[in-house]
């Protein structure tokens, strides 16, 4: 294993949980690799399957998906479930063009789980590092 | 149009300085296309910094402005209003977040750097793309629904009144009052409730600016907040409210014989009847499920005699449709049900009464007079036992504590000793929890000055032994021994449950929490809103909550409706999702993802309602045409942000 391996990972997180979650790890300064790069969506239900194969395509060596807990935490009612569909299927899709299906990661994480989401990320970062940079 | 883009970025004293290299970003930064102008500065909150901004707007020409400092949700509203005060639609000014999710869980200063200027280049990719977006604004329907007229609807319906706006109050029974009208005495102060509600029963009827619809339930909900478009359906009551004159002649001639709800089923009521005395609207009903036959007519006796030609039998119910501007929910909460409760008898002893029975046996207007006598053999009671979170706390039924139960139990007991000073009065309770003012006091002074018996203790069983007593099994846990307490009559303390149907929660678009209640935006901020815009929420339909609980939120709920309903026009994030209509294909995959019912088809395109839509894009993923589009979060921006944080740098 390359210790020096550097992935590179794209976080898309829910304006209303997950983002405020990580703003709050930031306050609780929990520290985790720098290695995730955060982009903030409305909703979890907006992240397109497409965005996640660009990311892919482009160099991440990991997704993470950060939403709102199921089942009633949604700020837009189920659009955390339509996330789980989404994740469930993009797994399958993964697999088949050759992507190990763990690289790409759904977590439910409120505002209040600084904590959560700073270990997430951390574990995360290291799951990628054993399975070492995406082949393309 | 060539975008000029203006990065500002902040060192947050040491916050962001510390572990980000502001000056590199500064210089490297202006190489990014379209950024024209960069600069830093030690607090840009600052009214120097602002300054600064707003400066280089000017003398730069900016088009976009980002600010890389803290999170949005504290400073993007400051930046976003300085920008407007130069001219510049707010929209066109983003904020990276480079503090909470970059320099303050990091240390390392090169890779922090790094991050940061990707989350920087990715924020200039997002606000150049930005159109320029003015708030929709939309007229106000000065018009307010109350669902619920227990006295938390009854509360915010009068607050809203008394504002100078018209309400329609709605309420599924033939009278108002609600729960509270059930009660014997509340505590801590021992008021009679019904001394302190029938009050604001008759102002609530009597009011000018409430109109009053018992026997009605919402049908459906459409519309959005400022316009909400409501049915609702009003049973007949089959007695002309102003013709009767209260006489009682209709119910003496009644043949049927039917439970009495209000008694909590210990007496019988007939099929004509007023729930109780003072009830409001002051009149009879006709309880079409019991009545012999209204159509055809099978008995007419009450008709035959009511001397004010009150009753009236041919008419049905009837709809009614009105639009509001706002809608509080405060459809309160029903008892546990004894009947789900195995060790305790499954509501098949008689001798086991739940909490509002007890409250129903304690009420001078009660089946029993306010005699403590038991059900079963009219007996007068001498001992009695009380069960505290029957029910609640357990996993096996409300996983919750239904926080009043503590207190009523203190307060049964205490009335109990006032009746029956000889008495005996035994609680068993897991937790004594009196959070609340006078309360601690109150429960000290049933154990100090009524004597009553706190057993820590949760019974495992209820049973009836040979001489036809109940008696509770437990052990105590404070000296670990087991006990049968045998005793005349056992209360079960029953916890509260939700009374809200489903149905009326989707019309209401109103998430239900993992207990039934109805879930509020935040618990702490913003504790009355609901997730649905213009949608209020209090009482006991919220959470387990007391009289003055429930009075203090109905407050607030009117006092949040009035915000909304003394304005003529109220403005909508416009931040929503818009169709392309040349790629539309009409295939309504669109319909099914959104939450709101904001989109609908016509002429075979989707078009969505503005009012409605929140802008969350489960539309825009789920279209298989890519027809749809938030504004400002256009899935091109995604594609340029995602390269930013996945371009792979040259060393």
């Amino acid at each position: 294993m390359n210790v020096q391996f550097e992935p590179k990972i794209v976080a898309f997180l829910c304006k209303w949980c997950a983002s405020a979650g990580a703003d709050l790890a930031g306050v609780s300064r929990l520290k985790y690799p720098p290695t995730l790069v955060p982009m903030q969506v409305l909703c979890s239900s907006r992240i397109d399957p497409q965005f996640i194969m660009d990311a892919f395509e482009k160099g991440a060596d990991g997704v993470l998906i950060g939403g709102c807990h199921t089942p009633n935490d949604c700020h837009y009612i189920t659009g955390n479930f339509k996330a789980y569909k989404r994740h469930l299927m993009l797994q399958k899709m993964l697999e088949e063009a050759g992507i190990e299906s763990r690289r790409l990661r759904l977590e439910w994480i409120s505002a209040t789980e600084g904590r959560k989401l700073a270990q997430v990320a951390t574990e995360f970062v290291e799951e990628i590092q054993k399975l070492g940079p995406l082949k393309r | 149009m060539n975008e000029k883009v203006g990065v500002f970025i902040c060192h947050c004293g040491r916050n962001i300085a510390s572990t980000v290299d502001v000056k590199k970003i500064v210089q490297e930064i202006v190489k990014h296309p379209n950024v024209v102008h960069s600069e830093d500065y030690k607090y840009m909150c600052s009214e120097i910094g602002q300054k600064m901004v707003k400066d280089a707007i000017k003398s730069k020409k900016l088009t976009s402005v980002v600010v890389a400092a803290c999170s949005p949700s504290l400073h993007e509203q400051t930046f976003r209003k300085a920008c407007e005060s130069t001219g510049l639609n707010q929209f066109k000014c983003e904020m990276a977040n480079i503090r909470e999710q970059c320099s303050w869980v990091h240390d390392n200063l090169e890779k922090a750097t790094d991050k940061a200027s990707r989350i920087i280049r990715s924020t200039v990719d997002k606000v150049r793309d930005n159109a320029p977006l003015n708030p929709i604004m939309v007229s106000v329907k000065k018009k307010c629904l109350v669902i619920g007229a227990g006295i938390a609807g009854i509360q915010a319906a009068l607050d809203v009144a008394n504002a100078g706006i018209p309400v329609t109050l709605i309420e599924k029974s033939p009278t108002i009052g609600g729960r509270m009208a059930q009660l014997s005495e509340t505590f801590p102060t021992l008021d009679c409730a019904q001394c302190i509600l029938t009050p604001k029963m008759a102002e609530a009827a009597h009011h000018p600016n409430i109109q009053l619809l018992t026997l009605s339930e919402v049908v459906s909900i459409n519309g959005y907040v400022g316009n909400f478009h409501a049915k609702i359906r009003v049973k007949p009551s089959y007695v002309d409210q102003k013709a009767c004159n209260l006489c009682g002649d209709c119910v003496e001639v009644c043949p049927v014989f039917t439970l009495n709800e209000f008694d909590e089923d210990l007496s019988a009521r007939r099929a004509i009847y007023i729930p109780f005395p003072q009830a409001v609207p002051s009149s009879y009903t006709i309880d079409d499920s019991t009545c012999l036959g209204l159509n055809p007519l099978v008995c007419a006796k009450c008709i035959e005699v009511c001397e004010a030609r009150a009753i009236t039998v041919d008419i049905s119910e009837k709809t009614i449709e009105d639009d509001f501007g706002a809608i509080i929910v405060a459809t309160g909460y029903e008892a546990y049900p004894k009947e789900n409760i195995g060790e305790y008898g499954y509501g098949f002893l008689e001798d086991v009464v739940d909490s509002l029975q007890f409250e129903r046996i304690l009420s001078s207007t009660g089946p029993t007079g306010g005699e403590i006598i038991r059900p079963s053999d009219n007996k007068p009671v001498k001992k009695i036992a009380f069960i505290q979170c029957a029910g609640s706390r357990d996993k096996n039924y409300l996983n919750y504590c239904s926080k009043v139960c503590c207190m009523y139990t203190a307060k049964h007991a205490i009335l109990f000793k006032h009746r029956v000073p000889q008495g005996e009065a035994y609680i068993f309770y897991i937790d004594v929890r009196t959070p609340g003012k006078g309360y601690e006091e109150f429960y000290q002074r049933a154990q100090t000055e009524h004597n009553v018996i706190y057993i820590k203790s949760k019974p495992n069983k209820v049973y009836i032994n040979r001489k036809g007593n109940p008696v509770v099994a437990a052990v105590d846990l404070l000296t670990n021994r087991k006990i049968e307490l045998e005793a005349d009559m056992v209360v079960l303390a029953t916890g509260m449950a939700p009374s809200i149907g489903k149905g009326l929660a989707s019309e209401l678009k109103i998430p239900l929490d993992e207990n039934g209640f109805v879930q509020e935006v935040h618990p702490k901020l913003r504790p009355v809103e609901c997730a649905t815009e213009g949608i209020f929420v209090c009482g006991a339909i919220h959470g387990p909550k007391d009289i003055s609980e429930s009075v203090a939120q109905a407050s607030a709920t009117a006092s949040k409706a009035i915000s909304i309903l003394s304005k003529d026009m109220i403005s909508h994030e416009p931040i929503i999702a818009e169709v392309t209509e040349e790629l539309c294909v009409g295939c309504g995959l669109c319909i099914t993802a959104c939450p709101y019912g904001a989109i609908k088809i016509e002429e075979n395109k989707a078009k969505i309602t503005e009012v409605l839509c929140t802008g969350c894009g489960a539309c825009v993923s789920t279209c298989p045409s890519g027809a749809m589009k938030v504004k400002n979060f256009a899935d091109k921006t995604f594609y340029e942000m995602i390269s930013e944080a996945t371009e792979v740098i040259p060393q």
